[in-house]
Protein backbone atom coordinates (compact mmCIF):
# COMPACT_ATOMS: atom_id res chain seq x y z
CA UNK A 1 0.00 0.00 0.00
CA UNK A 2 2.67 2.13 0.60
CA UNK A 3 3.95 2.34 -2.77
CA UNK A 4 0.88 4.00 -3.90
CA UNK A 5 0.90 6.13 -0.75
CA UNK A 6 2.64 9.22 -3.31
CA UNK A 7 -0.35 8.61 -5.88
CA UNK A 8 -2.86 8.87 -3.42
CA UNK A 9 -2.05 12.15 -1.49
CA UNK A 10 -1.14 13.68 -5.13
CA UNK A 11 -4.45 12.74 -6.11
CA UNK A 12 -6.08 14.21 -2.83
CA UNK A 13 -4.14 17.20 -3.32
CA UNK A 14 -5.01 17.57 -6.50
CA UNK A 15 -9.27 17.18 -5.73
CA UNK A 16 -9.10 19.56 -2.45
CA UNK A 17 -7.15 21.92 -4.74
CA UNK A 18 -9.42 21.65 -7.70
CA UNK A 19 -12.51 22.47 -4.72
CA UNK A 20 -10.81 25.36 -3.68
CA UNK A 21 -10.42 27.01 -6.80
CA UNK A 22 -14.79 26.08 -7.35
CA UNK A 23 -15.86 26.78 -4.30
CA UNK A 24 -17.17 30.49 -4.69
CA UNK A 25 -16.91 30.77 -0.56
CA UNK A 26 -13.45 29.51 0.00
CA UNK A 27 -12.06 32.32 -3.17
CA UNK A 28 -13.93 35.16 -1.30
CA UNK A 29 -12.48 34.72 2.13
CA UNK A 30 -9.44 33.74 0.55
CA UNK A 31 -8.94 36.89 -0.79
CA UNK A 32 -11.97 39.59 0.10
CA UNK A 33 -11.55 39.00 3.40
CA UNK A 34 -7.57 39.64 4.13
CA UNK A 35 -7.74 42.99 2.09
CA UNK A 36 -10.66 44.31 3.86
CA UNK A 37 -9.07 43.36 7.41
CA UNK A 38 -6.18 45.27 6.61
CA UNK A 39 -7.61 48.24 5.33
CA UNK A 40 -10.05 47.86 8.42
CA UNK A 41 -7.13 47.87 10.16
CA UNK A 42 -5.25 51.05 8.60
CA UNK A 43 -7.79 53.23 7.50
CA UNK A 44 -10.27 53.03 9.98
CA UNK A 45 -8.52 52.03 13.09
CA UNK A 46 -5.21 53.30 12.10
CA UNK A 47 -5.28 56.98 13.12
CA UNK A 48 -7.43 56.21 16.61
CA UNK A 49 -4.31 53.67 17.59
CA UNK A 50 -1.23 55.67 16.61
CA UNK A 51 -1.95 58.87 15.93
CA UNK A 52 -1.63 58.57 12.05
CA UNK A 53 -2.46 55.56 9.94
CA UNK A 54 1.15 55.13 8.33
CA UNK A 55 2.49 53.98 11.47
CA UNK A 56 0.23 51.74 12.32
CA UNK A 57 0.39 50.28 8.93
CA UNK A 58 4.15 49.17 9.74
CA UNK A 59 3.21 47.62 12.77
CA UNK A 60 0.02 45.63 12.44
CA UNK A 61 0.82 43.92 8.88
CA UNK A 62 2.21 40.97 10.61
CA UNK A 63 -0.67 40.90 12.81
CA UNK A 64 -3.32 40.75 9.57
CA UNK A 65 -0.75 38.29 8.22
CA UNK A 66 -1.20 35.71 11.10
CA UNK A 67 -5.25 36.84 11.34
CA UNK A 68 -5.64 35.63 7.46
CA UNK A 69 -3.24 32.64 8.17
CA UNK A 70 -4.88 31.50 10.87
CA UNK A 71 -8.22 32.08 9.71
CA UNK A 72 -8.19 30.87 6.67
CA UNK A 73 -6.40 27.28 7.93
CA UNK A 74 -9.47 27.06 10.36
CA UNK A 75 -11.27 26.73 7.04
CA UNK A 76 -10.20 23.78 6.61
CA UNK A 77 -12.53 22.01 9.48
CA UNK A 78 -15.28 23.29 7.22
CA UNK A 79 -14.51 21.44 4.71
CA UNK A 80 -13.61 18.16 6.23
CA UNK A 81 -16.88 18.20 8.55
CA UNK A 82 -18.82 18.41 4.49
CA UNK A 83 -16.63 16.28 2.79
CA UNK A 84 -17.29 13.75 5.80
CA UNK A 85 -20.72 13.83 5.09
CA UNK A 86 -20.37 13.22 1.36
CA UNK A 87 -20.39 9.31 -0.04
CA UNK A 88 -17.48 9.67 -1.99
CA UNK A 89 -15.66 9.27 1.30
CA UNK A 90 -17.04 6.46 2.03
CA UNK A 91 -16.31 4.76 -1.27
CA UNK A 92 -12.76 5.83 -0.41
CA UNK A 93 -12.64 3.77 2.35
CA UNK A 94 -13.71 0.72 0.69
CA UNK A 95 -10.95 1.34 -1.52
CA UNK A 96 -7.01 0.60 -0.60
CA UNK A 97 -6.44 4.62 -0.33
CA UNK A 98 -3.60 5.83 2.03
CA UNK A 99 -6.03 6.56 5.07
CA UNK A 100 -4.46 10.07 5.42
CA UNK A 101 -4.29 11.02 1.83
CA UNK A 102 -7.69 12.60 2.17
CA UNK A 103 -7.08 15.00 4.94
CA UNK A 104 -3.31 15.50 3.43
CA UNK A 105 -4.98 17.05 0.06
CA UNK A 106 -7.27 19.43 2.60
CA UNK A 107 -4.14 20.52 4.65
CA UNK A 108 -2.07 21.01 1.68
CA UNK A 109 -4.49 22.61 -0.13
CA UNK A 110 -5.49 24.86 2.88
CA UNK A 111 -1.63 25.91 2.77
CA UNK A 112 -1.84 26.95 -1.14
CA UNK A 113 -4.76 28.94 -0.93
CA UNK A 114 -3.59 30.66 2.36
CA UNK A 115 -0.18 31.31 0.73
CA UNK A 116 -2.10 33.31 -1.75
CA UNK A 117 -3.82 35.10 0.74
CA UNK A 118 -0.23 36.25 2.38
CA UNK A 119 0.67 37.54 -1.01
CA UNK A 120 -2.14 39.68 -1.44
CA UNK A 121 -2.47 40.55 1.92
CA UNK A 122 1.48 41.42 1.56
CA UNK A 123 0.81 43.66 -1.91
CA UNK A 124 -2.10 45.43 -0.46
CA UNK A 125 0.30 46.21 2.59
CA UNK A 126 2.99 47.74 -0.19
CA UNK A 127 0.49 49.59 -1.63
CA UNK A 128 -0.98 51.56 1.32
CA UNK A 129 2.59 52.16 2.54
CA UNK A 130 4.01 49.37 4.43
CA UNK A 131 7.92 48.94 3.55
CA UNK A 132 9.98 46.00 5.10
CA UNK A 133 13.70 46.44 5.99
CA UNK A 134 14.13 42.70 5.86
CA UNK A 135 16.61 40.98 3.48
CA UNK A 136 15.79 37.88 1.46
CA UNK A 137 17.15 35.93 4.58
CA UNK A 138 14.69 37.71 7.12
CA UNK A 139 11.75 36.92 4.47
CA UNK A 140 12.73 33.50 4.08
CA UNK A 141 12.36 33.04 7.86
CA UNK A 142 9.18 35.38 8.06
CA UNK A 143 7.14 33.08 4.89
CA UNK A 144 8.44 29.85 6.24
CA UNK A 145 7.31 30.89 9.81
CA UNK A 146 3.86 31.96 8.51
CA UNK A 147 4.00 28.56 6.19
CA UNK A 148 4.52 26.30 9.66
CA UNK A 149 1.84 28.17 11.18
CA UNK A 150 -0.81 27.75 8.23
CA UNK A 151 0.25 24.04 8.38
CA UNK A 152 -0.15 23.62 12.14
CA UNK A 153 -3.49 25.24 12.08
CA UNK A 154 -4.51 23.26 9.62
CA UNK A 155 -4.17 19.68 10.51
CA UNK A 156 -5.95 21.10 14.11
CA UNK A 157 -8.72 22.65 11.89
CA UNK A 158 -8.90 19.22 10.28
CA UNK A 159 -8.68 17.34 13.22
CA UNK A 160 -11.86 19.81 14.64
CA UNK A 161 -13.70 19.06 11.35
CA UNK A 162 -13.91 15.58 12.26
CA UNK A 163 -15.41 15.54 15.82
CA UNK A 164 -17.80 18.51 14.27
CA UNK A 165 -21.16 16.87 13.18
CA UNK A 166 -22.45 19.89 11.04
CA UNK A 167 -20.22 22.68 8.83
CA UNK A 168 -21.97 25.11 11.33
CA UNK A 169 -20.31 23.75 14.26
CA UNK A 170 -17.24 23.53 12.04
CA UNK A 171 -16.56 27.07 11.23
CA UNK A 172 -16.55 27.52 15.33
CA UNK A 173 -12.95 26.91 15.18
CA UNK A 174 -12.31 29.70 12.99
CA UNK A 175 -13.99 32.44 15.66
CA UNK A 176 -11.54 30.53 18.13
CA UNK A 177 -8.12 31.48 15.66
CA UNK A 178 -9.80 34.89 14.67
CA UNK A 179 -9.79 35.94 18.32
CA UNK A 180 -6.52 34.63 19.65
CA UNK A 181 -4.49 37.43 17.77
CA UNK A 182 -6.25 40.20 18.83
CA UNK A 183 -5.11 38.82 22.47
CA UNK A 184 -1.43 39.37 21.67
CA UNK A 185 1.17 41.60 20.54
CA UNK A 186 -0.39 41.67 17.24
CA UNK A 187 -2.41 44.59 17.06
CA UNK A 188 -1.87 46.87 20.38
CA UNK A 189 1.81 46.39 22.68
CA UNK A 190 0.58 44.06 25.71
CA UNK A 191 2.15 46.44 28.27
CA UNK A 192 -1.62 48.44 27.36
CA UNK A 193 -4.15 45.47 28.35
CA UNK A 194 -4.98 45.55 31.55
CA UNK A 195 -3.16 43.42 34.17
CA UNK A 196 -4.77 40.61 34.38
CA UNK A 197 -4.72 39.43 30.57
CA UNK A 198 -1.25 40.22 30.32
CA UNK A 199 0.38 36.28 31.17
CA UNK A 200 -2.51 34.94 29.60
CA UNK A 201 -1.53 37.37 26.59
CA UNK A 202 2.33 36.86 26.55
CA UNK A 203 1.54 33.12 27.14
CA UNK A 204 -0.19 31.93 23.88
CA UNK A 205 1.63 31.58 20.48
CA UNK A 206 0.31 34.33 18.87
CA UNK A 207 2.90 36.96 20.69
CA UNK A 208 5.50 34.96 20.13
CA UNK A 209 4.71 34.44 16.28
CA UNK A 210 3.86 37.69 16.23
CA UNK A 211 7.14 39.00 17.69
CA UNK A 212 9.37 37.04 15.18
CA UNK A 213 7.41 38.20 12.10
CA UNK A 214 7.33 41.67 12.82
CA UNK A 215 10.91 41.14 14.03
CA UNK A 216 11.91 39.44 10.82
CA UNK A 217 9.70 41.91 8.73
CA UNK A 218 11.37 44.95 10.32
CA UNK A 219 14.63 43.63 10.18
CA UNK A 220 14.58 44.18 14.25
CA UNK A 221 16.25 40.91 16.57
CA UNK A 222 13.70 38.93 17.82
CA UNK A 223 15.36 37.30 20.59
CA UNK A 224 13.96 33.98 21.57
CA UNK A 225 10.49 34.62 20.40
CA UNK A 226 11.76 32.83 16.88
CA UNK A 227 12.08 29.09 18.73
CA UNK A 228 8.98 29.71 20.99
CA UNK A 229 7.09 30.46 17.35
CA UNK A 230 8.86 27.21 15.95
CA UNK A 231 7.95 25.27 18.74
CA UNK A 232 4.56 26.14 19.23
CA UNK A 233 3.85 24.80 16.10
CA UNK A 234 5.85 21.78 15.43
CA UNK A 235 3.38 21.12 19.01
CA UNK A 236 0.32 21.78 17.27
CA UNK A 237 1.90 20.18 14.29
CA UNK A 238 2.47 16.91 16.01
CA UNK A 239 -1.16 16.51 18.49
CA UNK A 240 -3.14 17.57 15.39
CA UNK A 241 -1.53 15.26 13.26
CA UNK A 242 -1.55 12.16 15.51
CA UNK A 243 -5.30 13.33 16.81
CA UNK A 244 -6.84 13.93 13.16
CA UNK A 245 -5.01 10.42 12.38
CA UNK A 246 -6.98 8.56 15.06
CA UNK A 247 -10.15 9.99 14.74
CA UNK A 248 -9.81 9.61 10.72
CA UNK A 249 -9.85 6.14 11.74
CA UNK A 250 -12.44 6.43 14.65
CA UNK A 251 -14.83 8.53 12.42
CA UNK A 252 -16.87 5.06 10.83
CA UNK A 253 -20.48 5.08 10.65
CA UNK B 1 -17.37 -22.18 -2.66
CA UNK B 2 -18.82 -18.84 -2.48
CA UNK B 3 -17.57 -15.54 -3.35
CA UNK B 4 -19.93 -13.68 -0.32
CA UNK B 5 -20.70 -15.67 2.59
CA UNK B 6 -21.85 -14.51 6.11
CA UNK B 7 -22.26 -16.50 8.99
CA UNK B 8 -24.39 -15.64 12.22
CA UNK B 9 -23.55 -12.02 11.22
CA UNK B 10 -24.41 -9.29 14.23
CA UNK B 11 -24.62 -5.91 14.40
CA UNK B 12 -26.15 -3.56 17.16
CA UNK B 13 -26.34 0.63 17.17
CA UNK B 14 -26.71 1.54 20.88
CA UNK B 15 -29.33 -0.58 21.97
CA UNK B 16 -30.98 -0.83 18.37
CA UNK B 17 -30.14 -4.88 17.05
CA UNK B 18 -30.00 -3.67 13.46
CA UNK B 19 -28.59 -7.93 12.54
CA UNK B 20 -29.33 -10.56 14.65
CA UNK B 21 -27.75 -13.44 13.18
CA UNK B 22 -27.53 -12.83 9.27
CA UNK B 23 -26.48 -15.73 6.88
CA UNK B 24 -25.68 -14.76 3.74
CA UNK B 25 -24.40 -17.01 0.87
CA UNK B 26 -23.54 -15.72 -2.82
CA UNK B 27 -22.09 -17.97 -5.44
CA UNK B 28 -19.49 -16.51 -7.79
CA UNK B 29 -21.04 -14.92 -11.08
CA UNK B 30 -24.33 -14.81 -10.14
CA UNK B 31 -26.81 -11.74 -8.81
CA UNK B 32 -27.79 -11.75 -5.03
CA UNK B 33 -30.73 -9.48 -3.93
CA UNK B 34 -31.04 -8.63 -0.65
CA UNK B 35 -34.71 -7.26 -0.48
CA UNK B 36 -36.00 -5.71 2.63
CA UNK B 37 -38.09 -2.42 3.85
CA UNK B 38 -36.02 0.54 5.01
CA UNK B 39 -34.30 0.49 8.11
CA UNK B 40 -34.23 -3.92 7.81
CA UNK B 41 -30.48 -3.33 7.75
CA UNK B 42 -29.62 -3.66 3.99
CA UNK B 43 -26.80 -0.86 4.04
CA UNK B 44 -25.00 -2.41 7.50
CA UNK B 45 -24.70 -5.91 5.90
CA UNK B 46 -23.41 -3.82 2.90
CA UNK B 47 -21.05 -2.05 5.22
CA UNK B 48 -19.64 -4.78 6.98
CA UNK B 49 -18.93 -6.33 3.56
CA UNK B 50 -17.01 -3.88 2.28
CA UNK B 51 -14.98 -3.05 5.38
CA UNK B 52 -16.87 0.30 6.59
CA UNK B 53 -18.25 -1.10 9.32
CA UNK B 54 -17.21 -4.15 11.72
CA UNK B 55 -19.64 -6.27 12.79
CA UNK B 56 -20.09 -7.54 16.63
CA UNK B 57 -20.45 -10.80 16.13
CA UNK B 58 -20.13 -13.76 13.62
CA UNK B 59 -18.45 -13.91 10.42
CA UNK B 60 -18.09 -12.30 7.02
CA UNK B 61 -15.69 -13.19 3.84
CA UNK B 62 -15.26 -11.73 0.46
CA UNK B 63 -13.85 -13.41 -1.91
CA UNK B 64 -12.11 -15.95 0.49
CA UNK B 65 -10.85 -13.05 3.00
CA UNK B 66 -11.95 -12.36 5.89
CA UNK B 67 -13.56 -8.73 6.03
CA UNK B 68 -12.00 -8.41 9.39
CA UNK B 69 -8.60 -9.14 9.52
CA UNK B 70 -8.09 -8.47 5.67
CA UNK B 71 -10.05 -5.36 4.86
CA UNK B 72 -6.64 -4.72 2.75
CA UNK B 73 -7.37 -7.97 0.39
CA UNK B 74 -11.08 -7.36 0.75
CA UNK B 75 -10.65 -4.06 -0.68
CA UNK B 76 -8.75 -4.85 -4.15
CA UNK B 77 -11.60 -7.38 -4.56
CA UNK B 78 -14.79 -4.92 -4.35
CA UNK B 79 -16.42 -1.91 -6.18
CA UNK B 80 -19.27 -0.30 -4.26
CA UNK B 81 -21.63 2.09 -5.51
CA UNK B 82 -23.77 3.23 -1.63
CA UNK B 83 -26.89 4.10 -1.20
CA UNK B 84 -26.11 7.61 -1.70
CA UNK B 85 -23.81 9.61 -4.75
CA UNK B 86 -20.41 9.06 -4.22
CA UNK B 87 -19.17 11.49 -6.85
CA UNK B 88 -17.75 14.35 -6.24
CA UNK B 89 -19.57 16.76 -7.35
CA UNK B 90 -17.01 19.88 -7.74
CA UNK B 91 -15.50 17.78 -10.33
CA UNK B 92 -16.14 16.80 -13.70
CA UNK B 93 -17.22 13.56 -15.16
CA UNK B 94 -13.97 12.92 -16.66
CA UNK B 95 -11.94 14.67 -13.55
CA UNK B 96 -13.72 12.05 -11.10
CA UNK B 97 -13.50 9.31 -13.45
CA UNK B 98 -9.39 9.66 -13.70
CA UNK B 99 -9.35 10.11 -10.10
CA UNK B 100 -10.81 7.03 -9.24
CA UNK B 101 -8.60 5.65 -11.98
CA UNK B 102 -5.72 6.46 -10.17
CA UNK B 103 -6.89 5.07 -6.80
CA UNK B 104 -7.86 1.94 -8.34
CA UNK B 105 -4.24 1.72 -9.33
CA UNK B 106 -5.11 1.82 -13.04
CA UNK B 107 -1.27 1.48 -14.58
CA UNK B 108 -0.89 5.85 -15.42
CA UNK B 109 -0.56 5.31 -19.29
CA UNK B 110 -3.72 3.38 -19.74
CA UNK B 111 -5.75 5.81 -17.49
CA UNK B 112 -6.88 8.31 -20.48
CA UNK B 113 -8.48 4.98 -22.47
CA UNK B 114 -10.13 3.50 -19.42
CA UNK B 115 -11.97 6.66 -19.13
CA UNK B 116 -12.83 7.64 -22.30
CA UNK B 117 -14.30 4.16 -22.70
CA UNK B 118 -16.09 4.60 -19.10
CA UNK B 119 -17.41 7.58 -20.68
CA UNK B 120 -18.48 6.16 -24.00
CA UNK B 121 -19.74 2.78 -22.37
CA UNK B 122 -21.90 4.61 -19.61
CA UNK B 123 -23.09 7.34 -21.92
CA UNK B 124 -21.56 10.27 -20.37
CA UNK B 125 -19.37 11.52 -23.29
CA UNK B 126 -21.41 15.04 -23.68
CA UNK B 127 -21.39 15.72 -20.12
CA UNK B 128 -18.15 14.29 -19.30
CA UNK B 129 -16.79 18.01 -19.17
CA UNK B 130 -19.46 18.96 -16.54
CA UNK B 131 -19.49 19.02 -13.32
CA UNK B 132 -20.86 15.66 -11.89
CA UNK B 133 -22.80 18.10 -9.04
CA UNK B 134 -25.08 19.49 -12.45
CA UNK B 135 -25.68 16.12 -13.54
CA UNK B 136 -29.56 14.09 -13.08
CA UNK B 137 -30.02 11.46 -10.55
CA UNK B 138 -29.88 8.95 -13.36
CA UNK B 139 -26.55 10.46 -15.02
CA UNK B 140 -24.86 10.88 -11.44
CA UNK B 141 -26.03 6.84 -10.96
CA UNK B 142 -24.78 5.88 -14.50
CA UNK B 143 -21.16 7.81 -13.39
CA UNK B 144 -21.27 6.11 -10.33
CA UNK B 145 -21.38 2.45 -11.66
CA UNK B 146 -18.86 3.63 -14.09
CA UNK B 147 -16.77 4.42 -11.43
CA UNK B 148 -17.20 1.19 -9.88
CA UNK B 149 -16.64 -0.80 -12.67
CA UNK B 150 -13.03 1.29 -13.91
CA UNK B 151 -11.10 -1.95 -11.98
CA UNK B 152 -13.07 -4.64 -12.90
CA UNK B 153 -14.09 -5.68 -9.64
CA UNK B 154 -14.81 -9.34 -8.57
CA UNK B 155 -17.33 -8.56 -6.59
CA UNK B 156 -20.00 -5.49 -6.91
CA UNK B 157 -22.00 -3.93 -4.41
CA UNK B 158 -25.45 -2.17 -5.40
CA UNK B 159 -26.80 -0.55 -2.77
CA UNK B 160 -30.34 0.52 -3.40
CA UNK B 161 -29.06 1.30 -6.96
CA UNK B 162 -32.40 2.64 -8.36
CA UNK B 163 -33.97 4.83 -5.52
CA UNK B 164 -35.11 7.51 -6.46
CA UNK B 165 -34.47 7.47 -10.60
CA UNK B 166 -36.82 7.40 -12.98
CA UNK B 167 -38.43 4.55 -14.66
CA UNK B 168 -35.66 5.03 -17.67
CA UNK B 169 -32.92 5.25 -15.95
CA UNK B 170 -33.73 2.08 -13.74
CA UNK B 171 -34.45 0.17 -16.86
CA UNK B 172 -30.62 1.33 -17.70
CA UNK B 173 -28.89 0.73 -14.58
CA UNK B 174 -30.17 -3.06 -15.16
CA UNK B 175 -29.67 -3.66 -18.28
CA UNK B 176 -25.90 -2.49 -17.22
CA UNK B 177 -26.20 -5.00 -14.23
CA UNK B 178 -26.87 -7.99 -16.61
CA UNK B 179 -24.31 -7.19 -18.71
CA UNK B 180 -21.76 -6.91 -15.86
CA UNK B 181 -22.74 -10.29 -14.66
CA UNK B 182 -22.10 -11.70 -18.44
CA UNK B 183 -18.52 -10.53 -18.01
CA UNK B 184 -18.20 -12.56 -14.98
CA UNK B 185 -18.50 -9.96 -12.34
CA UNK B 186 -20.62 -11.24 -9.14
CA UNK B 187 -23.11 -8.88 -8.18
CA UNK B 188 -24.61 -8.40 -4.19
CA UNK B 189 -27.78 -6.04 -4.89
CA UNK B 190 -29.65 -4.62 -2.28
CA UNK B 191 -33.22 -3.05 -2.69
CA UNK B 192 -36.53 -2.17 -1.63
CA UNK B 193 -38.38 -2.94 -4.83
CA UNK B 194 -39.46 -6.42 -5.19
CA UNK B 195 -39.67 -6.14 -8.67
CA UNK B 196 -36.18 -4.89 -9.40
CA UNK B 197 -35.01 -8.06 -7.23
CA UNK B 198 -37.24 -10.36 -8.91
CA UNK B 199 -36.04 -8.95 -12.53
CA UNK B 200 -32.39 -9.40 -11.49
CA UNK B 201 -31.57 -11.50 -9.17
CA UNK B 202 -30.88 -15.29 -9.31
CA UNK B 203 -31.04 -16.00 -5.70
CA UNK B 204 -32.98 -13.51 -3.49
CA UNK B 205 -32.85 -13.14 0.69
CA UNK B 206 -35.43 -11.43 2.48
CA UNK B 207 -34.29 -9.57 5.25
CA UNK B 208 -36.57 -8.46 7.73
CA UNK B 209 -35.73 -7.61 11.67
CA UNK B 210 -32.50 -8.30 11.47
CA UNK B 211 -32.91 -12.03 10.43
CA UNK B 212 -33.40 -13.54 6.74
CA UNK B 213 -36.65 -15.08 6.29
CA UNK B 214 -36.05 -16.15 3.73
CA UNK B 215 -33.30 -17.21 0.92
CA UNK B 216 -34.13 -18.67 -2.57
CA UNK B 217 -34.70 -18.29 -6.00
CA UNK B 218 -37.52 -15.96 -6.93
CA UNK B 219 -39.24 -18.78 -8.38
CA UNK B 220 -39.50 -20.79 -5.81
CA UNK B 221 -39.94 -17.49 -3.38
CA UNK B 222 -42.96 -16.87 -5.50
CA UNK B 223 -44.85 -20.86 -5.02
CA UNK B 224 -43.87 -20.61 -1.11
CA UNK B 225 -47.31 -17.75 -1.07
CA UNK B 226 -49.44 -21.18 -3.14
CA UNK B 227 -51.72 -20.46 -5.81
CA UNK B 228 -53.76 -17.66 -7.69
CA UNK B 229 -54.58 -14.33 -5.27
CA UNK B 230 -57.53 -12.38 -5.71
CA UNK B 231 -57.10 -8.77 -5.33
CA UNK B 232 -59.69 -6.29 -4.36
CA UNK B 233 -60.18 -2.64 -4.27
CA UNK B 234 -62.93 -1.37 -2.28
CA UNK B 235 -65.26 1.98 -1.75
CA UNK B 236 -62.54 3.63 0.71
CA UNK B 237 -59.48 2.99 -1.50
CA UNK B 238 -58.40 0.14 0.07
CA UNK B 239 -56.68 -2.92 -1.90
CA UNK B 240 -56.40 -6.37 0.45
CA UNK B 241 -55.10 -9.58 -1.07
CA UNK B 242 -56.85 -13.28 -0.75
CA UNK B 243 -54.88 -16.42 -1.38
CA UNK B 244 -56.47 -18.87 -2.98
CA UNK B 245 -55.48 -22.33 -3.43
CA UNK B 246 -55.78 -21.81 -7.42
CA UNK B 247 -59.22 -23.91 -7.89
CA UNK B 248 -62.18 -22.23 -9.74
CA UNK B 249 -64.29 -23.00 -6.44
CA UNK B 250 -61.65 -21.66 -4.06
CA UNK B 251 -61.68 -18.34 -6.50
CA UNK B 252 -65.35 -18.11 -6.83
CA UNK B 253 -65.84 -18.26 -3.09
CA UNK B 254 -63.60 -15.83 -2.16
CA UNK B 255 -64.32 -13.29 -4.89
CA UNK B 256 -68.02 -13.75 -3.48
CA UNK B 257 -67.37 -12.93 0.20
CA UNK B 258 -66.44 -9.54 -0.98
CA UNK B 259 -69.08 -8.10 -0.65
CA UNK B 260 -68.29 -4.32 -0.61
CA UNK B 261 -65.32 -4.70 -3.18
CA UNK B 262 -65.59 -2.32 -6.16
CA UNK B 263 -62.69 -3.75 -8.32
CA UNK B 264 -61.35 -7.50 -8.08
CA UNK B 265 -58.49 -8.99 -10.04
CA UNK B 266 -57.74 -12.56 -9.72
CA UNK B 267 -53.70 -12.95 -10.82
CA UNK B 268 -50.40 -14.95 -9.99
CA UNK B 269 -48.51 -14.60 -6.27
CA UNK B 270 -46.15 -11.56 -6.73
CA UNK B 271 -42.87 -11.07 -4.66
CA UNK B 272 -44.95 -8.56 -2.84
CA UNK B 273 -47.41 -11.53 -1.84
CA UNK B 274 -43.73 -13.56 -0.75
CA UNK B 275 -43.40 -10.52 1.44
CA UNK B 276 -46.72 -10.07 3.11
CA UNK B 277 -46.34 -13.91 3.93
CA UNK B 278 -43.31 -14.25 5.24
CA UNK B 279 -42.84 -10.99 7.28
CA UNK B 280 -46.84 -10.37 7.94
CA UNK B 281 -46.09 -6.69 6.71
CA UNK B 282 -48.64 -5.38 3.98
CA UNK B 283 -45.82 -4.29 1.26
CA UNK B 284 -48.31 -1.55 0.70
CA UNK B 285 -47.33 -0.35 4.09
CA UNK B 286 -43.54 -0.35 3.24
CA UNK B 287 -43.85 1.42 -0.23
CA UNK B 288 -46.38 3.92 1.66
CA UNK B 289 -44.00 4.33 4.31
CA UNK B 290 -40.98 4.57 1.38
CA UNK B 291 -43.15 7.48 -0.46
CA UNK B 292 -43.82 9.42 2.71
Amino acid sequence: MSAYALTDSSVMIGRSLRHTTRNFDSLFIGIFLPVMLLLLMTTVFGGAVSGTAGDYVTYVVPGVLLLCAGYGASMTAMSVTTDMKEGIVDRFRTMNVLPSAVLTGHVVASVARNLVSVGIVIATAYAIGFRAAAGPLGWLAAIGLIVLLIFAMSWASAAFGLVAKTPEGASSFGFFLLFLPYLSSAFVPIDTLPGWLQPIATAQPFTPLNESIRGLLLGNPIGNSGWAAVAWCLGILVVSGFTASALWRRTRR
Amino acid sequence: MPVVETSNLQKSFGDHRVLDGVDISVAEGTVFALLGPNGAGKTTVVNILSTLVRADGGSASVAGHDVAREPVAVRAAISVTGQFSAVDALLTGRENLTMMARLSRVPRHEIGAVVEKALARFDLVDAADRRSGSYSGGMARRLDIAISMLAMPRVLFLDEPTTGLDPRSRQGVWEFVRELVGEGVTVFLTTQYLEEADRLADRIALLDGGRIVADDAPAALKRLVGSDIVEATFADGRVACYPTDGSLDDIKRTILGLEDATHVTVRNPSLDDVFLTLTGKSPKQVTGKVAA
